[in-house]
């Protein structure tokens, strides 16, 4: 097998990305492999990699050939394959199936499971609250027992107007 | 204020003590944090930098941990001074070199630094010296969740914290360590050490952060996956890590002194006979046999050398720093002469080192 760079040298350096369910290989020579940092144990150097080659590319499947743009900021896949960072918050949701595949060779989960901010907590627990609730009401009303279900009623009342919008995903 | 009026005399910088610090020089753990209506810094113009710096700066310099703060905008501040913070890895490279619409807040014991619009909105950091990871997260996490109330930030309940890079984003969090390693490096185990650490997705820095030399066998281990795993996650896994690499620095040194006393005690020696008298020496030089000697002062080959002192000398013998203490601009080869007058003057009163019997202690105890 030869290089998929150089397309000279043996390819010795083998990288396979899975990407949903897209499977992507790339074949190097020791030398490609070292000029684009492959050989480089560094995540940094692999996602770099990866920005380069693989992801580019999956990035303009993703866009089903046309220009994705920051409709929040104007930043395209273009300034993000060139730069490797994004132009605002917003961009995450812009380049969002993209990504998905990018930060699965960058990290070890793809789902935040760390820090909340206490505020999007609240309304958190306030919406899983409000959704117990309206259950709960369900079946009152099922059952035909009014009194239990007016008062969940008030109370779901009660929690609908302080819980803010539906966090943004 | 002035900035040199502000910061601890480097006397008394090289006096902070902490856990394990023959082996651990200082532990950090920075958070990456942006608000959610701006541009990211790399990308928003220099109007909408200014004004999230002018949104953020007075929200960060208001917290209780920032009270008697030094606060500036980076253009406020000569390219000397931006040098000297870098130094003190009080500020990245990268920081440094911005300008108008980029500013950090600084705690008056610095233990906590806030750069504003370098990569990200925020990357504040707590600092602390030897070995306290923990300390340093439960720092940085307070001040962030009192900064949570006053400022919007972008968070995505699927990703976490939004951040300009996307290998920062989920936690945002950064933990490292800084390690002096002379050991391992003479006993030519630093790079399978390095290959393994690796492998356990850490990233191993030289002195300066991403992309330097490891100058003075000095080394920065850190996280470098951000998303899928707990902040608490990271830096017990951290301090995992760092606990084995500081067994095997402690065994390195043991074990060089047992089996290789000759090529311990002559390197040593040449550290301190170069910089006890030479007359032109550079920077990088200093570094690497300053890192000896403290080697030297750890195995008690230097009984009349503090170990602070070698680590005041380490700080002021960087270019920045040396030029600080001269009013007129220094060329480089002045400052390498003025550097070997320093570090003779400082040095005149340590006696050469004295070789230990072949059947005395072997290493000194930990702290």
């Amino acid at each position: 097998m030869l290089c998929c760079i150089c397309k000279e040298k043996p390819a010795t350096v083998h990288y396979t990305q899975i990407t949903g369910d897209k499977t992507q290989k790339l074949d190097l020579c020791e030398s490609c492999a070292k000029a684009k940092g492959a050989l480089d144990a560094g995540g940094f150097a692999f996602a770099d990699l990866l920005f380069g080659l693989g992801a580019s590319q999956e990035i303009e499947q993703a866009a089903g050939g046309s220009t994705l743009k920051c409709p929040q900021c104007g930043f395209t896949q273009a300034d993000f394959k060139k730069s490797g960072r994004l132009g605002c918050p917003a961009c995450y949701q812009t380049f969002a199936e993209a990504l998905e595949g990018l930060l699965k060779t960058m990290h070890r989960g793809t789902r935040h499971v760390g820090k909340v901010p206490a505020a999007l907590r609240q309304s958190r627990e306030t919406t899983e609250r409000i959704k117990l609730l309206q259950k709960k009401l369900a079946q009152a009303i099922e059952q035909e027992d009014f009194e239990l279900a007016a008062r969940l009623r008030d109370e779901i009342k009660q929690l609908t107007p302080r819980a803010p919008a539906a966090p943004r995903p | 204020m002035q900035l040199d009026q502000f910061l601890t005399p480097p006397a008394e910088t090289a006096r902070r003590s902490g856990p394990h610090d023959r082996i651990v020089l200082s532990s950090r753990v920075r958070l990456a944090r942006n608000l959610k209506d701006a541009a990211f810094p790399g990308w928003a113009k220099k109007p909408e930098r200014i004004r999230v710096l002018e949104l953020i700066q007075p929200a960060v310099a208001s917290l209780p941990q920032m009270k008697d703060a030094f606060v500036a905008a980076m253009d406020q501040l000569t390219p000397l001074d931006k040098q000297i913070l870098v130094e003190r890895h009080l500020i990245s490279r990268e920081h440094a070199a911005k300008s108008a619409g980029s500013g950090l807040v600084l705690n008056r014991d610095e233990s906590y630094c806030v750069m504003i619009n370098e990569e990200d909105h925020l990357r504040m950091q707590a600092l602390r010296p030897g070995l306290q990871l923990r300390q340093a997260w439960a720092a940085i996490d307070a001040l962030d969740t009192e900064l949570e109330a006053r400022l919007p930030y972008a968070f995505s309940n699927d990703w976490g914290y939004l951040t300009a890079c996307p290998t920062n984003l989920g936690t945002g969090i950064r933990v490292s360590a800084m390690l002096h390693l002379p050991g391992v490096v003479l006993a030519e185990q630093i790079n399978p050490i390095i290959q393994s650490v690796n492998k356990l997705g850490l990233a191993v820095r030289g002195l300066y952060g991403e992309g330097t030399e490891a100058l003075g066998n000095i080394f920065q281990v850190s996280n470098q996956m951000t998303l899928g795993e707990s902040e608490a996650a990271i830096v017990e896994r951290l301090e995992k890590v760092l606990a084995q690499i500081i067994e095997h620095e402690e065994n390195a040194r043991e074990v060089l002194l047992e089996k290789k006393p000759k090529v311990v005690y002559n390197h040593i020696g040449r550290a301190y006979g170069i910089l006890a008298n030479a007359h032109s020496i550079s920077s990088k030089e200093t570094m690497n046999l300053l890192s000896l000697l403290r080697l030297g002062v750890d195995l008690e080959l230097f009984p009349d050398l503090d170990r602070a002192l070698v680590d005041e000398l380490f700080l002021i013998t960087q270019p920045a720093h040396l030029q600080k203490m001269y009013s007129e601009k220094l060329s480089a080869e002045e400052r390498d002469v003025l550097r070997a007058d320093l570090l003779r003057e400082r040095l005149k009163n340590v006696k050469r080192p004295v070789i230990r019997p072949p059947n005395g202690p072997t290493s000194a105890p930990n702290p």
